[in-house]
């Protein structure tokens, strides 16, 4: 903020009063044991409604897991949520770090965002305390040699990579233009995309920059509109991506538009409007249909909050999942104790199954492109991040291991 | 050469936006010698009404403009009233009050009027309908739409109003002369407090226009998007010299054009050195080497010592 630290003090401090009521009160009955799961995410600014999309998919699994009366070390035990809001804001994510590593959670589901994800995830390994972030993407999350940071969801370099190979496979493009918001996640994946569409033959005709709070993208696509690019990639999230589309058609722009997980939302085609037909997304993982149990989450989720997913909600749900079931393998709800069994999960989510490697990423993170058609995403096909694994470039049927 | 004219015509429209924000900036410190930093809120709960409103219309068998008319025929007397509402409830106690007072409760207001909004029209995305023609003009490479001249006219047709009704009206004189001492004018049979509640309901107005204008342009309405465009808009009026009304004229279409061209040229110009991230940089270097050579701003003077 430009104007005077006074200000967005006087915000921050604001909205730490406003987050602190938002603690799913559950007092333990006698004989239960209460464990604490943290969660943060941006509950207030621009990002929000991604924000309260992830604190859904925690609370759903966390409601869940107590309705089922899980018993671990011979307790009874009931979960509960604190979950604070991290604004997107890297200051704020320690901030934040710190309030629930003195709650003594027991593990964190979260942030949102890799900007607020990778200095909070020093405050959490020094704590102890093991962190599956849903949707942080930026490599170097688990490259810090944290043993408490997993994901559940590829990173940029899988993503990236992909990606990539996506634009110069399956779209056969050549000019290539990329902004980004300049956020970890998004110049994070647009370096990765970059790399890939260079490795793939492509060539890079524009490089641009935004911010994760514009809204007026006219000047730099209209220095993009001269160099006559073949596709437009997006890094970042989509409050941008929606007006940004918006405004590459009004500008008379005809590239194909392309963007990573943060413009895979129904709230992206709603601001892009009609603009918006044609476009394209990635995201990490299978897609929810394709899934056993994906549909039945989605089912819940919409009856239970009465609105559609916004993004991430399934890979919140699936880590919370993950995180029960490696303090039941341990047998201890102790970070210390059921920490080596997280790494050694193996669990077929709604998203995909999840196996971490040896850094705590995925292995094998698949990757799915949906295209917008007549108003909605839909799947065009599913990548491998294997290395090894052939690339289709038709558009194929998702293998599904599990049915 | 398409791209320069195009880059102008960004800049204009953005700015002409900046500019009638600005206008309820300067009107407020013009006469109160007060921020009013919840005119930014104002502004999103204008556009916030009108959204509401052009919702409920929706699917009416009215044509598209009218709809957005009746949009923004219920959003300004919403906005009047907050104005207003603000005033009375923040300001007016603080009127003898030490000079910080007023800044922080306003600074409140803002966060009050964001959270409400919050809780209101939620955490979501507001999509404008596509109730306007979009279609674009090409003239001389460059292209343009409707909407961006009828938003640049009509911004250009109220500044206009609104010169008119300070400098020629009864209200207008009030007006100057509350800003020059509020004691004398009071004295000279001047209700001050309401030519002051006046101004805010002025200004008020032309933040639900405003408002509006943002909505249809960006196609979105938010409960966050006062804030940053309430920044903008109090450095435009601090460029243009804040008090003074064609100030912030200048000031607000200065900085967008400064916006336009700095995100489209400077990466060319400093050989890729700085990107177009730093577009905003831009704009406030120019803003800084403003006050430092005209600390009152481009337009404005030495004025009032205010009590």
């Amino acid at each position: 903020m430009r104007l005077s630290g006074r200000f967005s003090f006087g915000l921050a401090a604001a909205t730490l009063i406003l987050s602190g009521c938002q603690e799913t009160s559950s007092l333990p009955k006698v004989g239960e044991q209460l464990v604490k799961i943290g969660h943060a995410a941006p509950l207030t600014g621009t990002q929000a409604h991604i924000g309260k999309d992830n604190e859904n998919g925690v609370r759903l699994a966390i409601e869940e897991a107590n309705a089922a009366g899980i018993v671990i070390g011979g307790q009874k035990i009931r979960f509960q949520l604190l979950s604070e809001d991290d604004q997107a804001d890297p200051k704020n994510g320690t901030i934040v770090a710190h309030k629930l590593a003195d709650a003594e959670i027991n593990g964190m589901i979260g942030h949102l965002n890799s900007g607020t994800t990778i200095p909070a995830s020093r405050v959490y390994h020094d704590a102890g305390i093991p962190q599956i972030s849903p949707s942080a993407t930026n490599p170097k999350y688990t490259q810090q040699g944290f043993k408490s940071a997993f994901r559940t969801m590829a990173n940029d370099v899988q993503q990236g990579r992909l990606l990539g190979q996506f634009v110069t496979g399956h779209l056969a493009a050549k000019r290539i233009a990329i902004i980004d918001d300049r956020t970890a996640y998004g110049q994070g994946l647009a370096d990765e995309f970059e790399k890939s569409v260079k490795a793939n033959g492509g060539v890079i005709v524009a490089r641009e920059f935004t911010t994760d709070k514009s809204t007026d993208f006219r000047a730099i696509l209209t220095a993009i509109k001269g160099k006559q690019p073949d596709v437009l990639f997006f890094g970042g999230m989509d409050p941008q991506g929606g007006p940004l589309m918006r405004q590459v058609r009004s500008l008379g722009i005809t590239a194909r538009f392309l963007g990573g997980d943060g413009v895979y939302t129904p709230e992206f085609i709603k601001l892009a409007g009609s603009a918006a037909e044609g476009a394209y997304s990635s995201l990490p993982g299978v897609p929810l249909e394709k899934m056993p149990s994906g549909i039945a989450f989605r089912d819940k989720y919409r009856t239970k909050y009465s609105r559609e997913i916004q993004l991430y909600a399934p890979f919140c749900y699936d880590a919370v999942n993950i995180m029960i079931e490696a303090m039941r393998r341990a047998d201890s709800v102790k970070p210390e104790k059921y920490l080596p069994e997280l790494a050694k999960t193996d669990h077929h989510g709604v998203t995909a199954r999840i196996m971490f490697d040896e850094k705590g990423d995925l292995k094998d993170g698949a990757i799915t492109f949906y295209q917008v058609r007549n108003g909605k995403w839909e799947v065009t096909e599913t990548l491998s991040s294997m290395p090894t694994a052939s690339v289709p470039t038709a558009a194929t049927p998702v293998a599904d291991e599990q049915s | 050469m398409d791209i320069f004219l195009q880059q102008i015509i960004n800049g204009l429209v953005l700015g002409s936006i900046y500019a009638l924000v600005a206008l309820g900036y300067t009107m407020v410190y013009g006469i109160l010698g007060l921020i009013n930093f919840a005119h930014g809120e104002v502004v999103m709960i204008g556009a916030m009404v009108a959204l509401a409103a052009i919702h409920a219309l929706t699917g009416t068998p009215l044509p598209g403009p009218v709809i957005v008319l009746m949009g923004l025929l219920i959003a300004i007397p919403a906005c009047m009233l907050l104005g207003y509402g603000i005033e009375r409830v923040a300001y007016r106690p603080l009127r003898n009050a030490p000079r910080l007072a007023p800044l922080i409760t306003a600074i409140g207001v803002s966060i009050v009027l964001q959270n409400l909004a919050m809780i209101i029209w939620g955490r979501q995305y507001i999509a404008f309908p596509p109730l306007l023609p979009n279609d674009a003009y090409v003239i001389a490479g460059a292209s343009i739409t409707l909407l961006q001249i009828f938003i640049f006219l009509l911004a250009m047709a109220i500044m206009a109003g609104l010169i008119f009704l300070v400098k020629k009206t009864r209200l207008g004189r009030a007006m100057r002369a509350t800003a020059q001492n509020p004691e004398v004018a009071g004295l000279m049979g001047v209700n001050v407090n309401s030519v002051i509640s006046a101004t805010f309901i002025i200004g008020s107005a032309l933040a639900a226009v405003a408002g509006l204008m943002v909505g249809a342009y960006y196609g979105l309405a938010h409960y966050y998007m006062g804030f940053l465009l309430g920044l903008k808009a109090f450095s435009a009026a601090v460029l243009g010299g804040i008090g003074n009304l064609g100030g912030a004229m200048l000031g607000g279409l200065l900085l967008g054009v400064i916006e336009s061209l700095g995100a489209g040229y400077i990466g060319p110009l400093t050989g890729g050195v700085l990107g177009s991230h730093y577009q905003d940089v831009f704009a406030f270097f120019v803003l800084i080497l403003v006050l430092v050579f005209r600390p009152s701003g481009l337009l404005g003077e030495r004025t009032t010592e205010r009590a």
